[in-house]
Formats: C-alpha cells, sequence, structure tokens
C-alpha cells in the first residue's frame, strides 16, 4: 500500500508497459488495417511515456536542465507523425487495388 | 495523500481504459475517438512529470495532425460493411498466445529493479543562462545546441515522408 501512495518512476514504467502490451496486442489481433496503424500509435505512446519518466529521473541526478528524454520524445513524435503518413499513403494505394482493408485478405504472397 | 496522486491514477486509468477500447471496439471511428482520448491523458501525465513543452506538443501534433490524417482515411477506406464483419483476424487466438510470453520480461524487469522516487522540490525547474526558465526555453536551449543535426535530419526525414506519402496516394506517378 505504500508503493501505491507514493508515486515513482516505477509507477510510470509500469504504466508505459502496459500500454504498450495493448498496442501489441491491437497489433496481433486487429483484422482492419487502419486499426492495425492505430495500435502502433499506441506502442510509441507508451514509448514516450517511459521517455519522459524517465528524463525527470535523469533531473534528479543531473541537476534540472538534463533534459535529455524529452529531446528523444519530441524525436520520436516527428518519426512517428511521418511513419503515419507513409503508412496511411501505402494503405491507401493498397486499397486502391485490392478494395479491402483487412488483413485477411493480404494474402497475394501465400502458397 | 496529495492532489497528484489522485491525478496520477485518473489520468493512469484513462489512459489504459481507453488504450484498452481502442483495441477492442468494433468501429473504427470510435477506435479513433478512443485513441484521441489516450493521448490528450497522456499529455496530462506529461505535465505531471513537468513536460509542458512536450505535452503541448503531444497535443498539438499526435491529436491535431496524425488523428485528424487517420480519421481521414478511415472515412476513404472504410466500406459499409465494417458493421457487420468479424472484429478480429482470423489467427486472434495463436496470435493472443504470445502475450503471456511477451509479459513475462516486463515483469521480470519491473519486479526486480527498483528506482528511487520522482523529485518533487521546486529547485527541480530548468534555468537557462541562470534565470529560472520554463520547460519550452529549456528545451529549445537543449535541443538547438547539444542536439542540431538530430534535429536537422528529422526536418529531412519529414521531407521525404512527404514526399514519400504523396507518391504513394496518387493514382498515376
Amino acid at each position: 500500500m505504500d508503493a501505491m501512495l507514493n508515486i515513482s518512476t516505477l509507477h510510470y514504467l509500469v504504466l508505459g508497459a502496459a500500454l504498450f502490451l495493448l498496442g501489441i496486442i491491437g497489433v496481433l489481433t486487429r483484422r482492419n488495417v487502419v486499426i492495425v496503424l492505430m495500435s502502433i500509435e499506441l506502442i510509441l505512446n507508451a514509448v514516450n511515456l517511459n521517455l519522459v519518466a524517465f528524463s525527470r529521473y535523469w533531473q534528479s541526478i543531473h541537476g534540472p536542465n538534463a533534459l535529455h528524454g524529452q529531446i528523444f520524445a519530441i524525436f520520436v513524435i516527428t518519426d512517428a507523425a511521418a511513419e503515419a503518413a507513409v503508412g496511411l499513403g501505402i494503405l491507401i494505394a493498397f486499397f486502391r487495388n485490392k478494395e479491402t482493408v483487412n488483413v485477411d485478405e493480404v494474402n497475394l504472397l501465400k502458397w | 495523500m496529495d492532489f497528484t496522486l489522485i491525478l496520477f491514477y485518473a489520468f493512469g486509468a484513462l489512459l489504459l481504459g481507453s488504450a484498452l477500447l481502442v483495441v477492442l471496439v468494433r468501429n473504427p471511428v470510435h477506435s479513433a475517438l478512443f485513441l484521441v482520448l489516450a493521448f490528450v491523458t497522456a499529455a496530462g501525465l506529461w505535465l505531471l512529470l513537468y513536460a509542458e513543452f512536450l505535452a503541448i506538443t503531444l497535443v498539438l501534433v499526435y491529436v491535431g495532425a496524425v488523428m485528424v490524417l487517420f480519421l481521414f482515411v478511415v472515412m476513404l477506406v472504410n466500406p459499409r460493411t465494417v458493421r457487420t464483419d468479424k472484429t478480429f483476424q482470423h489467427q486472434w487466438d495463436v496470435a493472443l498466445l504470445l502475450f503471456p510470453i511477451l509479459l513475462i520480461p516486463f515483469v521480470y524487469v519491473l519486479w526486480t529493479d527498483k528506482l528511487p522516487d520522482l523529485p518533487v522540490n521546486p529547485a527541480a525547474f530548468q534555468t537557462v543562462r541562470g534565470k529560472l526558465a520554463g520547460n519550452t526555453e529549456a528545451v529549445a536551449w537543449s535541443l538547438f545546441r547539444d542536439y542540431l543535426l538530430p534535429f536537422e535530419i528529422a526536418s529531412l526525414l519529414l521531407l521525404v515522408a512527404v514526399v514519400g506519402s504523396v507518391v504513394m496516394a496518387k493514382k498515376r506517378i
């Protein structure tokens, strides 16, 4: 009970891990490709939460200007936006050819 | 028992609940809206971690641009039959077998590792050129001096992403 009353870095890490696992479940089990891409965004959000929590922890050791985790999180946000745009472009190109957004029907390379 | 404790658990519960609903609901528009809620509560959590610039950037960039793009694509590619389609793909039980295997390293690391508490003293605010400054100035000071090269590479990456997504979505190249 005492561990639940004092918020430490570990609480944020557990939250980030749970979010990561939910994103992985979404990627692995959903049928709609757009929702798979949204679950990838959930995974990246979990990573960002870890980075920001560690940045706060790093500030407690190396002084209040040690913002490396937050800078890393800025770059992760940038990359996630770029990847979402390109991924959705690929999705649209695929949809134009096959008229479906189900992962079950992406089976052209199946033996 | 202070207010930040209540805020952490409230934001955390909202975040996990909306992330769970992203994965579970059938309608992709509902899924996208729950993802928007997840991002907004994550921004609240980052505010608790004293990362104000990053929290606002998350809402502006992720919710304001990326999720709007997702909603546009959902409107473009989802047919009327999404209400009667199956939600999960046909190998969902095999895929879900991976979940306990993925859980084991997380539980092991988080159970055995001990990290000290987060600092809560007011002296943990950032300083720029000796004066007390906000998070935005400190992030800018760090980003444009120590991390200028990754910043320029990130802008190049965004250019490549713009060209790539336009080419991918064109009817005729």
